[in-house]
Order: structure tokens, then C-alpha cells, then sequence
């Protein structure tokens, strides 16, 4: 990647703005990207990065600007257009369809396919020569998160583009499968193929792009070759402020408050993964970080856990009694809370208001519930409490959960959680979709409460996020739990190894 | 008893009275599968029922009252797709909406059609075939929607498996959010999908009313859209099946008829009510086969899109 001062200019984006009702997404907005470059665009969620892809890739229309690709005028009115320009997409989410199998998805994501039966084999020809095996028959739900993300490189290097954009593309990786993403794609970049990165993460922007432009509240705040800086710097630039790590209070290892041994379970959910044989105990005072890519079990852990699914007699006990049996309502008596990863149709009610909401998970250890009759005045102060200690930010607590941010959502459930003096805590994926700012409070709500004596079961696919607030690590891979290790001392490549190593996919790589 | 009943006849006419539960089951079938659930099959079958029966009596030509039965639970069906598709109210709401709606409009268009007979349809010709014995009066001695019913569940089958325009109603009834993102026109295809749902089911009503019966009265599509619902059901959204379970329903619909006519000495109403039950019988079965039925229903069914999400 040397020597691209003399490349040709590919696609050139000025003074680009799209604005939404109260909201402008994005505010007179250029950059360039060179053949063969691979680009970064970070910036933090709601930054305006994903209007500014969904623009080029012609999802959404600008309001004013205008682009260029490869010197001619670029004005796409749907992916259609984009896709035959040459531009095509790798998406974060939405665009795999899981009961077709790898070759219809990939058909339809292409403007001329051939028959299926040829399509199978560009694919298996294809996918070996840039080390992503993938097999052509297959439903695309019995996937893991890691063959999916190949189904869409495929689907977009069929087409031979000018321009690969992807939508952060490792949240979804254990760090050996990233490894080989990133091979693949300096063998793209090396033939001439631009990559447009969206990420948030600063190491891996520095390990692959050569420029970077970085993005806040919809305007570009900076460029730079990340190469130069430091993630340090680069995060800064972001957030627009300086960053402080959180802080962990002093804390003794109490006894033991939530024993998991011998849990297994069959999934609910249509291609779920089932729990098999996971033990784990966490002490009074000690957050358990459990890791692994989407769709190892993540979902499950906490159902069995909250009580939404119920496991066999002896498998969960808190406080040393048996919990088992218990349904939802009976473990939050029982000492145990849960928040669960999707914050709207399963943490809150929607439709609801954010008082309606409080009430839900907090009616059984706050007391809101007299005789059958709901104490209003006592729930309303009760959510009220919740928006003040967690910064919630929204008109006030009549509004309906939806229309909240995802961000200030989060702030909300979790502090719902939090507040109703729990003696274990489970949460999934904590920070999900949160700017910088409120995960860095979240993160220390929830080591506060540990450090206050609760135990805390963290499940998340940020790693970073498990390093910084975890005493004890394990991971889950295709619903068995690793035994829990220390987070002292251990490397990424364990980690690695525990989240299931690369599914087999080092030898494809091994013959380039 | 039984002796008195002769398979041949007994074939024959189930696959006559499965006719209108086939045509309406795959046309709901088709709008399944692009993930929108039309609860008003029965309101559309029975404006295809008195669609086409004016049509028919007013042109005295029966094929133009197949057309004239399939445009106006078509334009019925339109108001369903307006409502959930523009307006994204819900669909389970507005799809019982809609059958007591359109009971009563066809009830409102057939005030002084009582009585009236309808121009008949005769037998496809087909010569020397249908004096083959036993085998001729089963498959050879049937009028056209016979044959147009069997052939529109392959047609709907070969174009679901084969055709991209099959695989993108799948991909839309799969995941409109991904199906959005690539670019494919959701509401554009959901709303064919429903006129052609709609279509089918008017084809299916007007059969009841110009052949089966043939005649008006108010309510004469009797439940049929309700089967042809659970039906699609029972097929879990695989086209030959629903022949299937067509041909179950019409099979003990008949021999229920052919039952009381002998003389049974079970009372007429438990007889009637036997395709029914057995209809409950084998979804609850069907069902309790933990998520296999389930799982091939398609992922985004009965939920509304929207583009700016």
C-alpha cells in the first residue's frame, strides 16, 4: 500500500447534507477515497456515518452535495445503481435472510445472477480464493456470525466492485477471524478495490486503513493517516472531549451469591443455540465478564437466567437456595435482576411510558404493588429517581420508551436494574449501541454495584468493554461456557482460542 | 351402507368440493410467504361469490364471471393492502375487518339475486377420456377449474422454487428490513402479493356460487376461507401440501354427505361437523410437532414494514 499519492481519485463526496426532523445528520460532508485505499470513517454512534454509507449506497438521498465516482457525476437513486457503478456493501445488520440458503442470499444481492447451479460454484471458486470457505447449500440461519459476514464479502465480491463499504464488520469476530478479514481485505485493496471501514474501533482502524476521516454530530471534525496517531488521539477527536477510564473501588471476594452448575437447555428461538452443560459461580462483589460471538448462547444464558426459561431442579441457585423452579418475579424476591440485550420489546415496552416501564421489571423489590393496586405516586418517583441517577435524558418520565434514544434507553433499563438493590445482576451486553459518554457511565454504575457487594454476570461482545470491568472471564462458543479465568494476565490470543479460535478457517488462509 | 358409496363418485367429487378451499389456500399462501397474514379470505370469497355471480347472469357468460369474481375480491383485497401497507394498521384487525365486511357488501350487492340461476359451466371435453372406466370419470369429466386449481398449485410452486421473482417474495416475507436494504420494493410486493391472494380467493368464491351450488344466498361461501387459512397452516406454506390438505378436507367433506345420504346411523349434525373438527384436530397435531410447523413459516409474517427504520 505504498505509493498511493499517484493513484486515481475513485469517489469523491462535497459538501454532502441530509438532514431529518430534528435531527441533521449530516452537515456539508467531503472527503475523497483513492483507488485501492482502504478508508476509515469513525465517529460514535449517531455520528452520522451510517446516513452518510446508506447516501453512497444509495439507500437515502442528500438533501444537497453532490458525488463523483471515478470523475463522472454519482447520483444513485437506489442500491440498484449503486450495485452496477460498482459499488457494493457489506451491512452491519438486516441483510442476510436466514431460512434461504448461502446461494439465494447471495442471488439476491446481485442484479444478473446466473442460474443457481453455477452460482454455487463462482461462490465455492470464489470464496477459496480469498480464504473465506463457505458452502453454497447451506441455511444461512445455521450459520455462525463469522460465516454470515462471508456470505455478504461474497455476495459483494461477486460483482467485482470499485468500492467495498463496510458497516463495522468485526463487532461480530472473535480477534482470529478479524485477523483474516483483514487479509482478505489488503488482498482486495492490493487489486485496485477501494474499502470504506465504519468503526468505532480505533486499534484495528490503525492496524488496516491508510487515511481516516473522522466524523462528529454529522460534520467531519479531522482527517489523518491513523497510522501517525495514537487510538488515544483519534478517540479524542471523536468524542470531542477527553476520555476517563473508569474506576474500580477497592473490593474483598465475599461468598458465593449465584451458582450455576450443570445448566442445560433447549433453545426458544427459532436457530438458537442451546445452553449445554454450563457451570460458572460468581462471589458478593466480583463481575464475571462471559464473552463470544453473536449467537453462541448469549441470548439463551440470560433467559435461563432471568427465569423467562425455566431448567431442571439443582442448575441455579442464589444465596445457596435453589432458584430453579422460580419464575422472573420469584428471582427478583430472590435477590437476581436481569436486562436483557434488546431494549425495546423486551427490556421496555414501547408503547409504554417510561413510569409504566419502572413498574414492570420494579414492582416485586420496590414495593409499588399494594393489594393488588398500584402505588402511582411511589412508581413515579421510583422512575423519576432512575432518569436523575443515570442522566436519562428525556422531557420527562410520561414519554413513551420508544421514543427515547437508543443510548438514553439503555441509561434507563440498566439504571432500573440497578437501582432496586439487587443481590446478582445480569446483564447482556450493557453498552450496545451507547456513545462513548453514557458507557463510560454504565460501566461504572454497574462496577459501583459490585463494589457495593452485589455479583455481577456481564455478557458482552465488546471485549474491550470485559477487560476493563471484569474480574473473571469465560466465553461462550456454540452454548458450552469455558471455565472462568482470571482477566489478569490473560493475552487475546486465549481469548481467542476460549471464543472458539477461527472455526477453521486458518488453513484457508495458510496457501496464500 | 358403505357398499352404497362408489369410490369413483366419491373421488370425483372431492376433488370438486376442494376446488374453492385449493384456489383461496395458495393464493393466502403466496401473501404468506411475503410475510403479510390476510385474515379476510372468507370476506374476499364471498364478494368473489357475488362478483362473479352478477357478472355471470349479467353477461350470461360464465368465464366472464370467473374474471368478473376474481376483480372484485381483487379491489377488496386492495382495501386490506391500503390499510396495512400505507396506513400499517394491524393486519390480524383488519383482516377479520375485512370479512365482515365484505359479508355484508356481498350481501347489500346480492339483495334481488335470490333464485336467479347463473349461466352453467359445463365438463371440459375431453372425448374418449373420460369413457375410460373408473379412471375417466375421476380425472377426465371435470370442468375447467378443476384442472386450472391443481394447476395454479403447481404454478405457484414451480415459480416459488424456481423463478427470482419467487425467491425475492420469499426473501420480502423472510426479512423486509434486509430485503429493504438490498434494495427490493417491499410494499410494492406485498401489495401484488395480496391482489393476487385476493384474485384467487374471488376465483374460489365464485366457483361456490356459478358451479358448486350454483345459485346466491347470503353467507354461501360457508366458512371455506376460514379452512383455506388453515390450511396453508396444515401445508406449513409448502404449495403440493396444501393440495393436500384440500383434498383431506373435501375427501371427509364428501364422504360426510355421501354418509348421511346413506343413512348412517350417526346423527346429520356430528356428520357435519366432522371436517371441522378433524381440521382442528390436525393443526393441533401439526403444531405440537415442537417448532417444526413453526419454523417454516415465514420469519416476518403479519409484521408491518416501514422504510425508516
Amino acid at each position: 500500500m505504498t505509493g498511493q499519492t499517484t493513484r486515481p481519485e475513485l469517489l469523491a463526496v462535497s459538501g454532502v447534507t441530509k438532514a431529518y426532523p430534528g435531527v441533521v445528520a449530516n452537515s456539508d460532508v467531503s472527503f475523497s477515497i483513492k483507488e485501492g485505499e482502504v478508508h476509515a470513517l469513525l465517529g460514535e454512534n449517531g455520528a452520522g456515518k451510517s446516513t452518510l454509507v446508506k447516501m453512497i449506497y444509495g439507500l437515502v438521498k442528500p438533501d444537497s452535495g453532490s458525488m463523483r465516482l471515478s470523475g463522472a457525476a454519482y447520483a444513485p437513486n437506489e442500491p440498484r445503481q449503486a450495485r452496477s457503478s460498482g459499488v457494493a456493501m457489506v451491512f452491519q445488520h438486516f441483510s442476510l435472510f436466514e431460512a434461504l440458503s448461502v446461494a439465494e442470499n447471495v442471488a439476491l444481492g446481485m442484479e444478473n445472477p446466473p442460474k443457481l447451479r453455477d452460482l454455487a460454484g463462482r461462490i465455492r471458486k470464489v470464496s477459496e480464493e480469498y480464504g473465506l470457505p463457505l458452502d453454497p447449500d447451506r441455511m444461512v440461519g445455521d450459520l455462525s456470525a463469522g460465516e454470515r459476514q462471508r456470505v455478504e464479502i461474497i455476495r459483494c465480491l461477486l460483482q467485482d466492485p470499485k468500492l467495498l463499504i463496510m458497516d463495522e464488520p468485526t463487532s461480530v469476530l472473535t480477534p482470529q477471524e478479524v485477523e483474516i478479514l483483514f487479509k482478505t481485505l489488503r488482498q482486495l485493496s492490493a487489486e485496485g478495490t477501494a474499502i470504506l471501514y465504519i468503526s468505532h474501533k480505533l486499534e484495528e482502524i490503525r492496524a488496516l486503513c491508510d487515511e481516516a476521516t473522522i466524523l462528529r454530530r454529522g460534520k467531519v471534525v479531522a482527517t489523518c493517516t491513523p497510522r501517525d496517531r495514537s487510538a488515544r488521539e483519534m478517540a479524542e477527536l471523536m468524542v470531542g472531549a477527553t476520555l476517563t477510564p473508569p474506576e474500580r473501588g477497592a473490593k474483598a471476594k465475599g461468598e458465593t451469591a449465584l451458582q450455576v452448575s450443570g445448566l442445560s437447555v433447549a433453545s426458544p428461538i427459532p436457530f438458537g443455540t442451546s445452553l449445554k452443560n454450563i457451570g460458572f459461580s460468581v462471589a458478593k462483589g466480583e463481575v464475571l465478564g462471559i464473552a463470544g460471538v453473536a449467537g453462541n448462547g448469549q441470548d439463551e444464558l440470560l433467559l435461563a437466567l432471568s427465569g423467562e426459561l425455566r431448567t431442571a431442579a439443582g442448575t441455579l441457585s442464589i444465596d445457596g437456595k435453589d432458584v430453579s423452579a422460580l419464575g422472573p418475579n420469584d428471582r427478583r424476591r430472590a435477590g437476581l435482576v436481569a436486562a436483557p440485550e434488546e431494549r425495546l420489546g423486551h427490556a421496555a415496552a414501547p408503547d409504554m411510558s417510561l413510569v409504566e416501564n419502572a413498574l414492570l421489571s420494579g414492582a416485586t423489590r420496590q414495593g409499588l404493588v399494594k393489594n393488588g393496586f398500584i402505588d402511582w405516586p411511589a412508581t413515579r418517583s421510583f422512575a423519576e429517581g432512575i432518569v436523575k441517577d443515570f442522566d436519562v435524558r428525556t422531557p420527562g418520565t410520561h414519554v413513551a420508551a420508544r421514543a427515547l434514544s437508543g443510548g438514553n434507553l439503555q441509561k434507563f433499563v440498566v439504571g432500573r436494574e440497578l437501582s432496586q438493590a439487587p443481590t446478582v445482576i445480569v446483564i447482556n451486553q450493557p453498552t450496545w449501541g451507547v456513545d462513548a459518554a453514557a458507557a463510560a457511565a454504565i460501566r461504572q454504575a454497574i462496577l459501583d454495584r459490585a463494589a457495593q457487594g452485589a455479583a455481577v454476570v456481564v455478557i458482552s461482545q465488546d471485549l474491550d468493554e470485559l477487560l476493563e470491568i471484569a474480574d473473571n472471564f469465560a466465553a461462550l462458543n456454540e452454548g458450552r461456557l469455558t471455565p472462568p479465568r482470571p482477566v489478569a494476565g490473560l493475552t487475546i490470543d486465549e481469548i481467542g482460542l476460549m471464543m472458539g479460535g477461527a472455526h477453521g478457517m486458518e488453513v484457508a488462509h495458510h496457501a496464500h | 351402507m358403505l357398499g352404497d358409496i362408489n369410490p369413483a363418485v366419491l373421488i370425483a367429487s372431492l376433488m370438486v368440493a376442494s376446488v374453492p378451499i385449493i384456489l383461496a389456500a395458495i393464493g393466502e399462501l403466496v401473501v404468506e410467504k411475503a410475510g403479510v397474514l390476510n385474515l379476510g379470505v372468507e370476506g374476499m370469497m364471498i364478494m368473489g361469490a357475488i362478483c362473479g355471480f352478477v357478472t355471470a347472469v349479467a353477461t350470461g357468460n360464465p368465464y366472464l364471471g370467473f374474471l368478473g369474481g376474481a376483480v372484485g375480491a381483487a379491489a377488496l383485497s386492495l382495501v386490506f393492502g391500503f390499510l396495512t401497507q400505507f396506513m400499517l394498521s394491524n393486519q390480524v384487525a383488519t383482516g377479520l375487518a375485512l370479512t365482515l365486511f365484505g359479508q355484508g357488501l356481498s350481501s347489500l350487492i346480492g339483495q334481488g339475486y335470490n333464485g336467479v340461476k347463473p349461466p352453467l359451466t359445463g365438463t371440459v371435453p375431453l372425448g374418449p377420456l373420460a369413457d375410460i372406466p373408473v379412471l375417466g370419470r375421476i380425472l377426465f369429466d371435470h370442468d375447467w377449474v378443476v384442472y386450472f386449481s391443481v394447476a395454479s398449485i403447481a404454478a405457484v410452486w414451480a415459480v416459488l422454487k424456481y423463478t427470482r421473482v419467487g425467491l425475492i417474495l420469499r426473501a420480502v416475507g423472510e426479512s423486509h428490513d434486509a430485503a429493504h436494504a438490498l434494495g427490493y420494493k417491499v410494499i410494492r410486493i406485498r401489495i401484488l402479493a395480496i391482489m393476487f391472494g385476493g384474485a384467487m380467493a374471488g376465483i374460489g368464491g365464485a366457483y361456490v356460487s356459478l358451479i358448486r351450488v350454483p345459485q346466491w344466498t347470503d353467507g354461501i361461501t360457508a366458512g371455506a376461507g376460514w379452512i383455506a387459512l388453515a390450511i396453508v397452516v396444515f401445508a406449513s406454506w409448502k404449495p403440493w401440501r396444501v393440495l393436500l390438505g384440500a383434498y383431506l378436507f373435501g375427501g371427509i367433506t364428501v364422504l360426510q354427505l355421501n354418509l348421511q345420504a346413506a343413512g348412517a346411523a350417526i346423527p346429520a349434525h356430528y356428520l357435519s361437523m366432522a371436517p371441522y373438527l378433524i381440521t382442528i384436530l390436525v393443526l393441533v397435531v401439526m403444531s405440537s410437532g415442537k417448532g417444526r410447523a413453526s419454523l417454516n413459516a415465514p420469519a416476518a409474517l403479519g409484521q408491518n414494514f416501514h422504510a425508516s427504520r
